[in-house]
């Protein structure tokens, strides 16, 4: 394996890690907050399907966005009006929004389109284009290090910038700021933060809208940016591996990334190594090769990462005593 | 969620077939849609033609899971549907339980070989349509690096891998060619975000033109392949017009042509296994205004001759599933 793979390789991960970024710290907000939410998937497939849909009928993928990023935080505020105000179990409706989101999308996407429920493919404005750094050309001609700038760092969509950005601000919101205190405060001890004269309810519709929006980008990036165009179940599970890197990341930003990176770099490895040959060992067969990022999921969950405690008050809704 | 949906749609399926009981023809759409700009699209186009020249109607299923292909030909036998068409190698194994239940029922698969008596088996010899877009990326790639999609890791797709490397060995046996899957599953049919990253690697690897043969998957394969500026090759239905001047070829199985006459035949289905090569018409090259400019005469006379010397045999193009391996890698 050359450098220039490796390269490639890291490359491919930062693409593929960009909607496990915006899905995880999307499940991270809402759960801190003390709302579980199983509806990562759900609400990043009904973005994913408006941002195209939009862009398509638009031909601007500004437009889309906006449309994508709606419809998730619609999803996100019946979640919160489900869990929140009616105080009706957070998992329920979690599954609920996932079903809904699975058939709708299918729904309207035929009837709009008739094209069995997928967008047409995506041109030109209607999607984002990579950026590319400038000096990229020149600079990835120094040795060593000029490749990491020009073909790792530069030449991806602007959502996958906003997607590592995300994490620095989401440790600066969550642990630097008044907000985020009484964010975390209420995902631990909801009782203490309403004798404290804060409401429970809007601080916790404030986190739920927030992982709406999160999810809406991932959904977005995934149609828009990654793809050209929508099709039926287009998510494939990121929003559970996702929910998966979250709690191998303890509920905290920066392990989040690196949780989501470690799942990214194996799916990159898995795509691009379809048959590794091991001297002494034998062929490792393809099949195994795909199967990894879940094989290691279940093996981190289950013993590496330790005891993960989640926020104290999550799952249950909050009863004001009477 | 797929058991929920699957119930309500065969029990839709079942309203509708109780109200008619004329022998009409039906088609199953295999799991990638018929959307999928591709193997089900060409045969969707093949129904539609029928449609419009005789006027008739035909009753169709798109196929949501694998419970549902059972389900699917037992609900249209039992409505009366006359001839069944179904698209895809995966219907086999059911095919050859259902087909005995219903004896007066003739049915057509396409892609594979039930051996029962009123069964209509298609099957096409991709390896030699594979064979001439194979020479023509040959004699086309620059960087002397070229590479193959395949979607589901099935020996029907090693099929048109193993002629597509045989033509490109045939234009210069050099050139290196690069294989990937998709998957194991048929979700690989349609998973055009993993069919992108694929191509990416391999471009990045020095293909420059990249042949698909995966389905709804390919979508994501020739949109890689066009935003990088390198050239893609299409399968089954005519791709070229998705990316013009992007797309150098497309390899033509005419799965429209096999369903058109399966439905013209109708109750009188002729129950036989049925081979299509390029002799037949069954396979081949397309050209048109799209890709015009990117195939040379000099490349269109030696595809010509080929395609010829294919035809009287004096080239013999490995069928990779008579003894699953293939000469050339």
């Amino acid at each position: 394996m050359d450098y220039l793979t490796i390269i490639q390789i890291l490359d491919s991960m930062l693409r593929l890690s960009a909607p496990l970024i915006f899905a995880c710290l999307a499940g991270l907000f809402s759960e801190r907050s003390g709302i579980f939410d199983i509806g990562l998937e759900g609400k990043m497939l009904a973005s994913a399907f408006f941002s195209a849909a939009v862009a398509a009928a638009t031909g601007s993928v500004w437009l889309g966005l906006m449309a994508g990023l709606t419809a998730s935080m619609i999803l996100a505020a019946i979640h919160g009006f489900a869990s929140i105000t009616f105080q009706g179990n957070q998992l329920i409706s979690g599954v609920a929004i996932n079903f809904l989101a699975s058939g709708m999308t299918a729904l309207i996407g035929q009837n709009w389109f008739r094209l069995g429920g997928r967008t047409p493919s995506l041109s030109g404005d209607g999607r984002f284009l990579p950026i590319e750094f400038p000096f990229a050309e020149s600079i990835g001609k120094i040795p060593f290090l000029g490749p990491i700038y020009s073909e790792l760092l530069s030449g991806h969509t602007i959502l996958v910038y906003v997607a590592l950005l995300t994490v620095p601000f989401t440790w600066w919101l969550l642990f630097k700021t008044r907000f985020g205190l009484r964010l975390r405060a209420v995902g631990e001890n909801p009782e203490a933060v309403d004798t404290g004269g804060v409401s429970v309810s809007f601080l916790r519709y404030r986190a739920v809208l927030i992982c709406g929006l999160l999810c809406g980008l991932g959904g977005a990036y995934l149609a828009t940016g990654m793809a050209a165009g929508f099709i039926r179940d287009m998510t494939a599970g990121k929003g559970f591996i996702a929910l998966a890197a979250l709690i191998f990341a303890k509920w905290r930003p920066a392990y989040a990334l690196y949780a989501c990176l470690l799942f990214g770099f194996l799916e990159a490895i898995a795509i691009r190594y379809q048959n590794i040959t091991i001297e002494g060992v034998g062929t490792i067969p393809v099949q195994f090769m795909q199967a990894l990022p879940y094989i290691l999921t279940i093996v981190i969950l289950a013993g590496l990462v330790g005891k993960a405690i989640p926020p104290k008050a999550g799952g249950e809704p909050y009863v004001k005593e009477r | 969620m797929k058991i929920i949906k699957g119930t309500f749609a065969s029990l839709l399926a079942l309203l509708f077939m109780g109200a008619n009981l004329f022998a009409e023809p039906a088609i199953v759409f295999d799991i990638g849609g018929k959307f999928d700009k591709s193997f089900n699209e060409s045969a969707w186009n093949g129904a539609e033609k029928w449609k419009s020249e005789t006027g008739g109607s035909y009753r169709e299923i798109e196929i949501q899971s694998e419970a549902q292909r059972e389900q699917a030909l037992r609900r249209l036998a039992e409505g009366g549907s006359n001839p069944i068409v179904m698209t895809g190698f995966a219907f086999g194994s059911v095919l050859d339980n259902v087909a005995p239940d219903f004896p007066d029922t003739n049915f057509a698969i396409i892609d594979f070989v039930v051996d029962q008596p009123n069964v209509k088996s298609i099957v096409f010899k991709e390896h030699e349509g594979s064979y001439l877009v194979g020479l023509i990326a040959g004699m086309t790639t620059a960087s002397n690096t070229v590479g193959f999609v395949g979607g589901m890791d099935i020996p029907l797709i090693r099929r048109f891998g193993c002629g597509y490397v045989q033509g490109v060995k045939a234009a210069n046996p050099d050139i290196n060619v690069i294989q990937n899957m998709t998957g194991n599953d048929p979700s690989a049919w349609n998973d055009p975000v993993k069919g992108g990253e694929l191509t990416k690697a391999q471009i990045a690897s020095g293909a420059d033109v990249v042949y698909h043969a995966a389905g709804g998957t390919g979508v994501g394969v020739l949109q890689a392949a066009a935003d990088a500026g390198i050239l893609g090759i299409g399968v089954d239905a005519n791709q070229n017009h998705l990316h013009p001047g992007s797309v150098l070829t497309s390899m033509l199985k005419r799965v429209d042509v096999a369903v058109y006459n399966s439905f013209s035949e109708g109750m009188d289905l002729n129950t036989t296994i049925v081979v299509l090569g390029l002799k037949e018409d069954g396979v081949g090259y397309a050209l048109d205004e799209n890709n015009q400019a990117l195939i040379s005469a000099e490349v269109l006379e030696m595809v010509e001759a080929t395609k010829a010397s294919i035809i009287n045999g004096d080239t013999v193009v490995h069928d990779y599933t008579t003894d699953d391996s293939c000469p050339a890698s």
